[in-house]
């Protein structure tokens, strides 16, 4: 079999879609990281019960879909915030180790809530991007455009818009609002902000409210291209995201973004074709689960401030 | 009781403690900072000069009491401490250097309520035109002395009764040094601020103080009126190099 160029934009537009909700969720990561230098390992669990609360909302109780995500995007945060308030306040920040086995132990709870409440069965959850609008001329109703010869699904470009639009309201809040101003101190110098007048306590549970809510946001993104909704949906997502976060810069929102993106591309497009081509399709989703960490280990070893982070230069 | 009487107390500890975990770093020290003047509190590496900082400032474990203004601020948190007029440049400059100039100014004010937060910003710019020039750069690529500028206005920024100043010339060039004091001295005469000063350098500190103390070990092992201080032989032999 020999490489077919013809599939070549199909993969980079699967990859590109895929790679934006690495990037969701990366950025779920890194808004935690920047304030606390701490890896939430419970970020993809709490973005999985997110998923669940649109689950009940929209298919069990009938809301309409995108006032369900609001909700559930409002409720995570809350969550997010509740955790910072009571679970990880009360250590030293400067002890890493406690508050990350905590995360660690989050990711086991709801994991295991959810599978106690909704067992571990794949459910449906409604695409919110699956066909057109029936007010796009020409394609009201399709599933996809042809673009170059290749399928270009409503789904990509209705993720794509999704994440530019919450990308710009994330600039917005943190460049344009006094409590991001606040975030940004914060993650900057958390003595400093003290002796500025920041409540940092407060502060960071704001940054906990936002990455959970975008870590919802992605998990919502992303179910439909795994069927639907279960409890194990985000554990290799959260792989993938923290391999685009390292990729890009633990400490960089943009970093973290294009470090998802590129990623996803990986996977798409290298993966695949190794997949295919070289070893057939039974190895791929191992392969890409490889391809991850391996990307993971190269970036620890040569570049551990990633392609966009910051490798903080003070001069004296 | 008007405002007016309240500020002429200025900031006064008494018996202050400090100690990380076992070790006591500060036992009991009394002093005050009169109402518009300049006190300096002189000591070696160790003696407990940054601690004392941070004890007013509620940031280390501590415990005895703090006034400012006759009113006590001992039990407030450090971000209450800072609303009631306290800012602190500390050790090492203490900017923001992920942040831009502009944004460090900013956040300098974030206890502000009021419109003239831009006027004010403006305002160091022209009393420090190198920081203007690099409005729009991080923080962190200033040099040292620029970096140490933007602590300072950074700290003025949020209109406080009494500045807090950590060894500011720590690691600076001594011409930036003398720059840097000679408009801590204007900023006294001009504004009235109301400063504590912990430095090494013992001779520029005496020069803008009004009032001295030595510490030693978390002791104040001598106190008196700046001049006196400077003629005073033991200061001389272990600080001025006499």
């Amino acid at each position: 079999m020999t490489w077919n160029f013809d599939i070549l934009p199909d993969f980079v537009f699967n990859g590109l879609s895929l790679g934006a909700i690495y990037g969701t969720v990366a950025l779920s990561l890194v808004l935690i990281f920047k304030a606390t230098t701490l890896i939430n390992f419970a970020t993809g669990e709490l973005a999985m019960i997110g998923a669940f609360m649109v689950y009940v909302l929209h298919m069990e109780q009938g809301l309409w879909l995108w006032l369900s995500i609001l909700i559930a995007m409002i409720i995570s945060a809350g969550l997010g915030a509740l955790i910072e308030r009571t679970l990880t306040r009360p250590f030293d920040p400067a002890d890493h180790l406690p508050v990350v086995l905590i995360t660690l132990g989050l990711f086991l709870i709801f994991n295991a809530l959810a599978g106690d409440i909704w067992n571990y069965q794949v459910r449906i959850l409604s695409n919110p991007f699956g066909k057109f609008p029936s007010w796009v001329p020409g394609l009201g109703g399709d599933r996809f455009v042809m673009v170059l010869g290749s399928r270009l699904k409503y789904q990509s470009i209705g993720i794509w818009v999704t994440l530019a639009l919450a990308l710009f309201l994330l600039g917005l809040i943190l460049n344009r609002t006094k409590m991001g101003l606040a975030f940004r101190a914060v993650s900057s110098n958390v003595e400093s902000a003290r002796l500025v007048g920041v409540h940092t306590g407060r502060t960071l549970g704001f940054g906990w409210a936002l990455a959970s809510a975008f870590g919802t946001l992605g998990a919502v993104l992303v179910a439909p291209q795994l069927g639907g909704v279960n409890p194990n949906m985000m554990a290799t997502i959260l792989i993938y995201a923290l391999a685009g976060a390292a990729l890009g810069g633990l400490d960089s929102m943009g970093g973290a973004v294009m470090g998802g993106v590129l990623i996803g591309l990986i996977q798409a497009v290298l993966v695949m074709w190794l997949g295919v081509v070289v070893m057939g399709q039974a190895y791929m989703s191992i392969l890409q689960l490889a391809a991850a960490f391996v990307l993971i280990l190269i970036v620890l070893l040569f570049r551990p401030s990633g392609l966009f982070g910051s490798r903080r230069v003070e001069r004296v | 009781m008007s405002d007016d009487v309240i500020d002429e107390v200025g900031l006064v500890a008494r018996n202050l403690h400090a100690s990380y975990g076992a070790v006591e770093v500060l036992r009991g020290l009394d002093f005050e900072v009169a109402q518009g003047k300049v006190s300096v509190i002189l000591g070696a590496n160790g003696a407990g000069k940054t601690t004392t900082l941070r004890a007013i400032c509620n940031m280390c474990n501590s415990s005895g009491d703090v006034t400012l203004g006759g009113q006590d601020i001992s039990r407030l948190g450090t971000a209450e401490i800072v609303r009631r007029g306290v800012a602190h440049v500390p050790q090492g400059r203490g900017t923001f250097p992920e942040l831009s100039v502009n944004d460090n100014l900013l956040v300098g004010a974030y206890v502000r309520k009021d419109k003239e937060v831009n006027d004010d910003i403006d305002r160091w710019f022209e009393i420090f035109p190198r920081l203007a020039e690099r409005k729009e750069q991080l923080a962190g690529s200033l040099s040292g002395g620029e970096q140490q500028m933007l602590a300072v206005a950074r700290a003025l920024m949020s209109r406080p009764k009494l500045l807090l100043l950590d060894e500011p010339s720590l690691g600076l060039a001594p011409l930036i040094i003398e720059d840097l004091f000679t408009r801590f001295i204007n900023l006294n005469k001009e504004t009235g601020l109301t400063m504590l000063v912990v430095e090494q350098n013992a001779n520029l500190a005496l020069d803008m103080a009004d009032f001295g103390y030595v510490i030693e070990s978390g002791e104040i092992t001598l106190s008196g009126p700046a001049d006196q201080l400077k003629s005073d032989p033991a200061v001389q032999e272990a600080y001025l190099g006499a």
